[in-house]
């Protein structure tokens, strides 16, 4: 594999809460290389949209470093951001909120051309063949957002991101928020602008299926850890990780089986006071005695994935996760 | 209206089975602010007891207006012509005094957004026992017992301590449980269910579509889902309808129809499904957009947007073809041969 454009190390974010300060990300180390989809998945609240916006340096880092193309990525303000931290990219999830209502689209998907020294004039051209590449009409330059429907806004919104060339992307739940129908004609923008730039992509999403069917990784995120990362195929074939397999059971598919999907019950902890031990303790179906007062570290297995589960040992094969022989 | 219902008494007869809801002929017009505008045009469906239906579309196919046309709530200056019968009584000549009547009563629904749809300042107990205080007449104490057994029906643990709490401190699957507790607090026959978990994660959304299973068997309560997520219908539904601008273009049994869709705009959303077989990374997309609201194409709507389209397709409305088992389509073609008569 080449060399990674982007490398997280120990990454923690801190909010400020009411009593104590809440961990949204507690120590995650990722990498990803060029031409390569990072699915990131979890449920809401296990503090994906804060790694992934602490990963374009939009919020600070308390602890841990990001390094992108060999370079410090730190928080800093606006009209200080590195110019190499142009080719770090953002994607998010509404279009409705992400795009200023009161501008011409032209002069948005511009402001980053300009920012980069180029003439307004040159920045509006520049904003037709982006457009153009996108799949919109290049005189929506001289529109407002209002006048598009809200999968144009996310071609908009992307657009914008592609105008200062990114190497990577993060995109944040880009599809989520968008009907059936633009949602596969987005995600098949997104692994063509991937497959034709040659760039990295983060998509973190919460729709596991689109996520399989797109990402060459896939990293899967509990109450701010990592608890599995490796190839898309051996997290879906084969789970290491009891939450992983959680989630995949419960997908409901559209086969016309009547097969009702597995929940998991309970919640995501609250963050601010994370369950001691093992952070999925509480809610796994196989958790052991030892798994509240042990916390597994992540080790890497024989199929070269990483997971933090005390059922798996360093270096050997996966040990299949089964529900069934579950305690009663 | 007596000869009316005796008509519908002898359907029922014949049949050998009670609809709970037959809608026909359903047309909703809505104003927008370049004049009125067909939402829902010419919709016919049925709904026995104890059968869970699944409506689904793209946002502004009209599946939410049918929902709310039923309960009467349609948005200023809309308006439902058509015939909506519910329980033997039809609805659509009801005015708001009847309607209060029935909603929340018989006619429940559950919405979308579980943070909007509770009262962020009332407790549970007062949300909870509101209307059921309205419609059966039941002491303070007599309406808390229920609420309590409602609350374990929904499987909210210590149902005590959270009948004294507030909506803001519960999470969103189990808020969207305390939405269904409060719909289901009269016991209504029909429960309508808006989307129900899409604003929720795939696990929790897991347990709510189990839930919504349960009181199915349990209650014989009759459910009408409405969702875009082929998964929850192929996971919870009886029988499907699929919706496009503001028309029915498939019904059926949900087996039936997911596994082996006849019309061009259902098997567009099944090869879209990033489960399909397909490109690699690419999924089938459906070319173009839903129409917006009032700019409905003529003759079939979803012509532009269909690989099969003949130029009659322009023009023409939609043949309604009919399989034996009841699998319907709208579509002249017929591109995957659905074995049927055509009806009128």
């Amino acid at each position: 594999m080449n060399e990674p454009i982007i490398q997280a190390r120990d990454v923690v974010v801190e909010y400020d809460g009411i009593a104590k300060k809440v961990r949204a990300v507690a120590g995650v180390n990722l990498s990803i290389s060029q031409g390569e989809i990072l699915g990131l998945v979890g449920e809401s609240g296990c503090g994906k949209s804060s790694l992934g916006k602490a990963l374009v340096g939009i919020l600070p880092l308390y602890e841990g470093e990001v390094y992108f193309a060999g370079k410090k990525v730190e928080k800093i303000t606006r009209k200080q951001r590195a110019p190499f931290l142009r080719n770090l990219q953002m994607v998010f999830q509404d279009p409705y909120g992400s795009l200023n209502p009161r501008r011409k689209i032209g002069s948005q998907i511009g402001d980053g051309l300009v920012i980069a020294g180029a003439s307004k004039k040159e920045a509006l051209a520049s904003a037709k063949e982006l457009l153009a590449r996108v799949g919109l009409p290049k005189d929506a330059i001289e529109r407002y957002p209002h006048q598009f429907s809200g999968g144009q806004r996310q071609r908009i919104a992307i657009a914008r991101a592609l105008a200062s060339n990114p190497t990577l992307i993060v995109a944040d739940e880009p599809i989520s928020a968008l009907d059936t129908s633009s949602q596969a004609s987005i995600s098949n923008l997104l692994v063509t602008l991937v497959e034709e730039l040659n760039m990295g992509m983060i998509f973190i999403s919460h729709d596991l299926s689109i996520v399989r069917r797109i990402s060459d990784r896939v990293a899967v995120m509990y109450l701010g850890k990592i608890v599995e990362v490796g190839t898309t195929e051996q997290i879906w074939n084969n789970p290491a990780h009891p939450y992983t397999k959680a989630l995949i059971s419960a997908i409901p598919h559209a086969d016309g089986r009547a097969t009702l999907p597995h929940d998991l019950p309970g919640d995501v902890p609250n963050p601010a006071s994370p369950p001691s031990g093992c952070r999925f303790h509480p809610r796994c179906p196989i958790a052991e005695p030892s798994c509240s007062k042990i916390e597994p570290n992540i080790i890497e297995l024989r199929d070269g994935r990483k997971v933090a589960c005390v059922f798996q040992k360093e270096g050997n094969d996966v040990i299949a996760i089964n529900f069934n022989k579950v305690k009663q | 209206m007596h000869f009316v219902m005796h008509l519908i008494h002898v359907q029922q007869k014949r049949c050998g089975i009670k609809m709970l809801l037959t809608v026909k002929d359903l047309t909703i017009k809505l104003m927008t602010a370049s004049g009125s505008a067909e939402a829902v045009r010419n919709l016919s469906f049925e709904l026995e007891q104890g059968e869970i239906l699944g409506i689904a579309g793209e946002s502004g196919s009209g599946k939410t207006m049918t929902a709310l046309s039923i309960l009467g709530l349609l948005p200023y200056k809309g308006k439902a012509s058509g015939s909506i019968i519910f329980n033997n009584r039809e609805l659509i000549k009801f005015n708001q005094k009847q309607y209060r009547e029935i909603r929340g009563k018989e006619v429940a629904m559950v919405f979308q957004d579980p943070m909007t749809s509770l009262h962020p300042m009332l407790t549970v107990q007062v949300q909870l026992t509101e209307h059921m205080r309205h419609h059966n007449s039941i002491s303070k104490a007599g309406a808390r017992e229920q609420a309590l057994k409602l609350l374990d029906t929904v499987k909210i643990p210590d149902p005590v301590s959270a009948l004294n709490s507030y909506p803001s401190q519960f999470s969103g699957g189990m808020r969207q449980r305390i939405a269904i507790a409060m719909a289901l607090a009269c016991e209504p026959k029909l429960l309508i269910a808006d989307e129900p978990t899409t604003a929720l994660d795939v696990t929790v959304q897991a347990g709510i579509l189990k839930l919504l299973d349960q009181l199915r068997k349990e209650k014989k309560l009759s459910v009408i889902v409405i969702t875009h997520d082929l998964g929850v219908l192929s996971a919870l539904t009886d029988r499907i309808l699929i919706m496009y601008a503001g028309s029915e273009v498939e019904s059926g049994f949900t087996k039936e129809v997911l596994q082996s869709a006849k019309h061009p705009y259902t098997r567009g959303l099944i090869e879209a499904l990033p489960d399909s077989e397909g490109d690699g990374k690419h999924l089938l997309a459906i070319s173009g957009m839903p129409p917006e609201l009032g700019k409905f194409p003529t003759g079939c709507a979803f012509h532009p947007r269909c690989n099969f389209a003949k130029n009659q397709c322009k023009e023409v409305a939609s043949k309604v073809l009919e399989s034996a088992s009841k699998q319907r389509i709208f579509c002249a073609i017929n591109p995957f041969s659905l074995i049927s008569k055509e009806i009128n």
